[in-house]
């Protein structure tokens, strides 16, 4: 949870990547306006302090990856013994092996169906909420809106016990049901297709209105295909938020049959397998958990960009 | 925000010219749309919160329904045994708020400058593969945290790539994960000022909340302070994206005007960049606070609140007392007071960090509004 606030939060702002295209064009223009007659001294300077800071910053930022690569890879002992070595040697896939003997597949499978089932209920839903919000005239719709934002406001680690308490009360404490349906609705959710809605224009609707579809029939027909790119960025948030989710997975099931990556693998550091000197398990493990991340991530990257700038209009 | 002034309600003015069929199906469609929402916020988030405030003021094992009548109400002894009775809860609630205390004020400016600096770096123009490095310090926020830790427990080991690289410049590296010491504590033993094994008398026999002074004043242990690194390093990504959309937005010709002024670089990122990013750091800086104080993902994972409780926060505390120690009660009021504290830590923090003149205009609207209301009123 430490890492949603940012995903948690609000309103499409495509700008970071809009404005980009504009600054490429920009840089290929040859710079006369910088300090007059100092360009070339202090220019200098700073492209040298700027590069300085971004071959350190991305060491920093690359580094641990690499190692993480690289230490699965390795013996229990060469990973000890050389942790800097970014080749193993020898190389070895034990680590992979010895995981695959392990509950982690299982884990695996119940991570990608709670993602796929919290997604894909998630996507519909808000976006029904989002256009009821938008563009149906009810009554009480002020309210309702004043209390999906009033709710935005509460922070996710507070719900621990609250969560565990009405699982337990519907006896539906450790099933698959408990792990994700607590997590389809998603407030920030309506409120990001809520203003997409409203951003499109209302007389494609009323067209369709005349010519006599349904609401229903005009928001799945026609508005719903509009929305595409909010569509992904809500996509995006849930397929990062459940699959990186840990506390929700805690208290919502103890049997180790519904365990889920972040559930299981946590646990591998304070019990057996993370022990001692078996970092390149531990390694591997984090690994492979973070392929799936990584993959969505190159493909959609520009919507996990929307996806993380979508609180600038929250305040 | 603005939304809720454009959306005016229903059957204010433009219901009438509209058939009253279609108002009719629009509400019961809206009504439809909306439920499963409802249903899903109500049913596990505000029905949850109900319940457990209502554990907060029982004596709740675990065992059977919170609300059979073998549960027995006891007011606020809960909350009591956390804030005023001298105790162990307290002492352990006090230490947990201590550690976070550190824990936020460390974790958030660093995180806030450092995703300053990245974003400037990464906003320049001249800079080769600017969508690579976006893309590598964005990479860790999307990361599971549980994987992330993992990670960095053994970049963090004795004798792992932190400590060798420490080693390179001659500084015997600490064992990160399992070492309780007190920042604070060791720079005034190093100053000289103190000596950790042997605390000042007055400092470490004054008690005032079930601590020490000397206690209050250890600042994060070195355990802490890895998790704050870690912290740190994941979550700038995000923030740096924030503040490059705010200084893209920044018009060229204000940054032109202040250099044709004579304004250095500096002078002007001071008063022009950083005025103009006002509202994003306020953002970045409570969107922080809320995060940091809810720390709970590293704790379960790396060190379970050790060593010697450094790494206790009041959100991994709450849980240990709800579900390891079966003591319902103490853990739901725990998870309240949290609650409590984010929410008057931001609500002042809006108050400070406000800009001033912006306050001042939403309130002349506001005047104006409900002289405009009073108007058509009594018209």
């Amino acid at each position: 949870m430490t890492q949603t606030p940012a995903g948690d939060s609000i309103a499409p702002a495509a700008r970071t990547l809009a404005t980009e295209d504009v600054a490429v064009t920009e840089a290929t223009k040859p710079t006369v306006v910088d300090d007059g007659n100092l360009v070339n001294r202090s220019g200098r300077g700073k492209k040298i302090l700027i590069y300085a800071l971004l071959v350190i910053f991305a060491i920093i930022y690359i580094y641990p990856f690499i190692v993480q690569v690289s230490t699965s890879f390795k013996t229990n002992g060469d990973a000890v013994a050389n942790p800097l070595a970014l080749i193993p040697d020898p190389i070895t896939t034990a680590a992979f092996e010895r995981l695959a003997q392990t509950d982690y597949p299982r884990w695996f499978a119940n991570s990608v169906l709670v993602t796929v089932l919290v997604t894909v209920g998630r996507v519909f839903l808000v976006s029904l909420a989002g256009y009821s919000l938008a563009r149906l005239n009810f009554k009480g719709r002020n309210a309702v809106f004043t209390g999906v934002l009033a709710v935005l406001a509460v922070p996710g680690v507070v719900l621990l016990i609250p969560r565990f308490l009405v699982l337990n009360y519907l006896g539906i404490y450790n099933t698959y049901p408990a792990l994700f349906v607590p997590l389809i609705i998603d407030a920030a959710g309506v409120f990001i297709m809520k203003q997409f809605f409203e951003s499109i224009p209302m007389s494609v609707e009323e067209a369709a209105r005349i010519d006599g579809a349904g609401t229903f029939r005009t928001f799945w027909s026609i508005v719903l295909p509009m929305a595409r790119p909010a569509l992904i960025t809500i996509t995006i948030l849930s397929f990062q938020g459940s699959w990186n989710e840990l506390p929700h997975f805690i208290v919502a099931a103890d049997d180790p049959d519904l365990f889920t990556l972040t559930r299981g693998v946590g646990q591998l550091t304070s019990g057996g397998l993370g022990s001692g000197n078996q970092f390149p398990i531990s390694m591997a493990a984090a690994l492979l958990m973070t392929i799936p991340t990584a993959l969505v991530f190159i493909v959609f990257q520009r919507y996990f960009t929307q996806g993380a700038n979508a609180g600038a209009e929250k305040g | 925000m603005s939304t809720l002034t454009t959306t005016a309600g229903p059957g204010t003015g433009r219901a009438p010219r509209r058939r009253r069929g279609v108002g009719q199906r629009q509400t019961v469609a809206g009504w439809l749309f909306i439920t499963p929402a409802l249903l899903g916020l109500g049913i596990f988030l505000i029905i949850p919160i109900v319940m457990a405030l209502w554990v907060s003021f029982t004596d709740w094992n675990g065992r059977g329904s919170p609300f059979s009548s073998q549960v027995s109400l006891v007011g606020a002894e809960n909350y009591a045994a956390l804030l005023t009775e001298p105790g162990l809860s307290r002492q352990d609630f006090m230490i947990s708020l201590r550690n976070t205390f550190y824990y936020v004020i460390g974790v958030v400016p660093l995180q806030t400058v450092v995703a300053l600096l990245l974003a400037v770096i990464v906003n320049q123009k001249f800079l080769r593969g600017r969508t690579f490095f976006r893309t590598a310090f964005y990479f860790p926020s999307v990361v599971s945290s549980v994987a992330i830790s993992l990670v960095f427990l053994f970049l963090f080991t004795s004798t792992g790539a932190i400590n060798q690289f420490l080693a390179v410049f001659g500084i015997d590296g600490p064992v990160w994960f399992s070492d309780p010491r007190g920042l604070i504590h060791l720079i005034g033993d190093w100053l000289g000022l103190w000596s950790v094994s042997a605390p000042p008398a007055a400092l470490a026999e004054t008690q005032v909340l079930s601590l020490s002074v000397w206690e209050w004043f250890s600042g994060p242990s070195v355990a802490l302070t890895a998790i704050m690194a870690q912290v740190i390093w994941t979550t700038a990504g995000t923030f740096m994206l924030m503040f490059l959309a705010g200084l893209q937005d920044l018009p060229t010709e204000v940054e032109e005007a202040a250099m044709v002024d004579g304004a250095n670089r500096w002078q002007r990122f001071r008063n022009v960049t950083v005025p103009h990013l006002r509202p994003t750091i306020l953002l970045v800086i409570t969107l922080g606070v809320i995060g940091t104080w809810q720390v709970f993902d590293q704790m379960y994972v790396m060190t379970q609140g050790g060593p010697a409780k450094t790494t206790l926060t009041p959100a991994f505390l709450s849980y240990t007392a709800a579900f390891r120690q079966n003591q319902w009660g103490q853990g739901a009021a725990m998870a309240f007071l949290l609650f409590l504290i984010i929410f008057v830590l931001t609500s002042l923090q809006r108050y400070v960090l406000r800009d001033k003149d912006e306050a001042a205009t939403r309130r002349a609207q506001r005047r104006q509004q409900r002289a405009a209301r009073r108007k058509g009123v009594t018209a």
